[in-house]
């Protein structure tokens, strides 16, 4: 390919012209995703995201100062100040008085209000409203603008899902209980996993071949079959619905991944380091210990991601094994599935929400890529 | 106690137990049950060595036993079985299968799930080769193919909300909010599309989810296998006149087939259980519906649990030519 396209400058700009194509297609939905969780709900209902980096003409409903605020200049009332927030650099391009005509007036021109006064409103935002008799009222009158807002980004969505929000839009406990989830069911299978496969891969008995066959078949047994057996049982023992039971589902389904990759892994380890150690006396509980969990390590790392992304991203085992009727023990997934269903059009939460829940495994992702990959490929090509 | 600290406590007490157990078991079977010393020293150690092996596989056989091969046999009894009032069940025979095959909803996820299986695994697969192929020998290529491995990182309900957001429908008149409605305006649409509600296409919007998902995977393996093809063989072809589409498809296309019948297989098994994806975006409605969350629906929400697994034996029977595939495949490896 290098040399044919050596010789074709066309093609070659046609080769990375659709790598750039293609990246973009596929980083394109996850960057709407991360834009909008720094947007106000205001921002995100009136423009697409992609316009969020331009300023951008909204049609905006704001309100003077109240009358409170009035003051007397001789024998008028006035109140006088800025439609914007200090510091904001929006710029006004029509203004109306009324909503069914949200445009009638120029900036920089006086209109006069139906309820008695004159406005004049700036391009720059800044008001005043003149009136013969006192301004009546507890709210100022409503001012409808055409504007250019300048992009403008916001944290208050992570404050509202993470810190202040009531109960539906916050998830830092579905946070903690996912870690929770999370990490006994990614160490327990591993280690459970590592003997067994040290015993498949090193150990001569009669039956091996055969389990091995029947751990290559439960590989792509569906967890769907799991569901309802496995509740019937937790409920007979009596733990029921809680973190034990989803511990121990997560340990039983991803055992067969776990050993399938570590046992192709550790038959690749040079026998003659295991035979010396057994030469120089070593039992298999310390060859396996001192001498096959170190040199086996990079299995373990991508084992541990796959399973960590796994149990992370699980919506399924967590509905059926963890989550009761009280909700007390719910999931990320979970709570952005309710999210969806109950807030469909708030995307400021939504968006946040999903946001917090996919940061983890992403830094995961990006962080151990390579301990992933050489999973895959020991996993599936083999 | 809380639930972080019962957390903590059970990775001690699981590690430690597992630990413990395999460090104890040796040591009593070498000590006490068969001490390598005596007047049958050799007869001990020779038996000592004939059980060991059962003491590290132990822990996983149980695991795998009860939470894997026990629910195939128990599901597939409950699919025979119908619970009655007052706790037990009786036995009815084929009739939950009856019951279920004479649904309008199950044919729907049937006729749905082949639609997946047609589309989804054909369409991650070519394109991971595409972008396994276009960044071979990219400088920058690796970097562009972390951003298209990226979504297997996402969960499938984030992944429903990022692909919400783009099938995202506002009123006629005003913005609309998802790229997919903006650009089929911009490109002369009459008006907002609410895409998810379409029959029969909506599927496709769903699958797309999916394969956005599994073309990294594919990517990444068909790469690797790309990588492994001899280079002689391309540079004869070169020598030869053959041109760059010929020299992919006729000569590299043809080197990797293993693999790319292995990531197709891989994907397969992963559509005949997807459920996230469904459930979180129309949850079956609008003629979505698909054999896991048909499922999910019956057991959960309707408490059938008899035509539930039923159901459940249907996506194992759609497994099992895979299943059966695999398992000769490593047989005749291990000889």
């Amino acid at each position: 390919m290098n040399m044919i396209a050596g010789e074709k400058p066309a093609l070659i700009w046609a080769l990375r012209l659709s790598v750039v194509l293609l990246v973009g297609l596929w980083l394109f939905p996850t960057l709407g995703l991360l834009v909008s969780s720094f947007r106000t709900s205001d921002q995100i209902a009136t423009s697409g995201w992609w316009r969020a980096m331009f300023p951008s003409e909204q049609n905006l409903t704001l309100r003077t100062d109240p009358p409170s605020t009035q003051m007397q200049e001789g024998d008028l009332y006035v109140i006088e100040g800025r439609l914007f927030a200090e510091g904001t650099s929006s710029e006004i391009s029509a203004w109306g008085t009324s909503a069914r005509e949200p445009a009638a007036y120029e900036p920089g021109t006086s209109a006069e209000l139906r309820r008695g006064g004159t406005l004049t409103v700036a391009a720059d935002g800044t008001y005043r409203l003149e009136s013969a008799e006192e301004i009546s009222g507890k709210r100022g009158p409503r001012v409808f603008v055409t504007a250019t807002v300048p992009p403008e980004f916001t944290l208050e969505n992570y404050e509202t899902v993470l810190i202040s929000g009531n109960s539906t839009d916050n998830m830092a406990k579905a946070f903690f209980n996912t870690l929770t989830v999370t990490i006994p069911a990614t160490i327990i299978p591993i280690l459970v996993a590592a003997f067994a496969a040290y015993a498949l891969a090193w150990m001569e008995f009669p039956g091996r071949a055969l389990l091995v066959a029947a751990i290559v078949g439960l590989l792509v047994v569906p967890l769907q079959l799991a569901l309802i057996p496995l509740l019937k049982f937790h409920n007979e023992i009596g733990i029921g619905k809680g973190y034990i039971g989803v511990w121990m589902a997560h340990t039983g389904f991803g055992l067969p991944l776990a050993i399938y990759l570590l046992r192709n892994y550790m038959v690749g380890i040079p026998r003659d380091i295991i035979e010396n150690a057994r030469v120089d006396g070593a039992t298999d509980f310390m060859i396996f210990v001192r001498i096959i969990l170190p040199l086996s390590f990079p299995a373990l790392a991508s084992f541990a991601i796959f399973q960590f992304l796994w149990t992370w991203n699980d919506l399924l085992v967590a509905m059926v094994f963890l989550i009761d009727a009280t909700g007390e023990t719910t999931v990320m997934t979970k709570q952005i599935v309710e999210l969806l269903g109950t807030r469909g059009g708030n995307w400021e939460i939504l968006a946040t929400s999903a946001f917090v829940s996919i940061a983890v495994p992403l830094a995961v992702f990006f962080a151990m890529q390579k301990y992933l990959v050489r999973g895959l490929l020991a996993g599936s090509v083999k | 106690m809380h639930p972080a600290i019962q957390g903590l406590l059970t990775i001690a007490f699981g590690v430690g137990g597992c630990v413990g157990y395999f460090y104890f078991s040796n040591l009593v079977l070498d000590r006490v049950i068969f001490p390598a010393r005596g007047a049958h020293i050799a007869r001990n150690i020779r038996r000592a060595n004939m059980i060991r092996p059962w003491l590290f596989l132990l822990p996983a056989l149980l695991a795998l036993g009860l939470y894997l091969a026990y629910p195939v046999v128990e599901t597939l009894r409950l699919s025979v079985t119908e619970r009655v009032p007052g706790g037990g069940s009786e036995f009815v025979g084929l009739a939950n299968y009856q019951q279920m095959l004479a649904e309008a909803k199950f044919w729907e996820a049937l006729q749905n799930n082949f639609l997946w299986l047609l589309v989804v695994p054909a369409a991650s697969t070519a394109f991971g080769l595409l972008a396994a192929q276009l960044t071979d020998r990219l400088v920058w290529g690796n970097i562009a193919k972390s951003l298209i491995f990226m979504p297997m990182a996402i969960s499938f309900v984030g992944a429903a909300v990022i692909w919400k957001l783009v099938y995202d429908a506002r009123p006629e008149g005003t913005d609309q909010i998802g790229v997919l409605n903006a650009l089929y305006i911009y490109f002369g649409g009459d008006g907002p599309m609410r895409w998810l509600t379409i029959p029969f296409w909506n599927s496709f919007f769903l699958m797309m989810v999916l394969i956005w998902i599994q073309t990294g995977f594919a990517m990444v393996i068909l790469s690797a296998a790309l990588r492994g093809i001899p280079e002689e063989t391309v540079e004869a072809a070169i020598v030869d006149g053959a041109g760059p589409f010929q020299i992919f498809f006729k000569i590299k296309v043809p080197q990797i087939m293993d693999t790319i019948v292995v990531v197709w297989t891989t994907i397969t098994i992963v559509v005949l259980k997807v459920f996230d994806i469904v459930f979180a975006m129309t949850n079956g409605q609008w003629e979505t519906q698909v054999l896991a969350n048909y499922m999910y629906d019956k057991l959960f929400r309707a408490n059938d649990w008899g035509v539930g697994s039923a159901s459940a034996m249907v996506i194992m029977l759609l497994v099992l030519p895979i299943l059966v595939w695999n398992v000769y495949n490593a047989r005749r490896e291990m000889r």
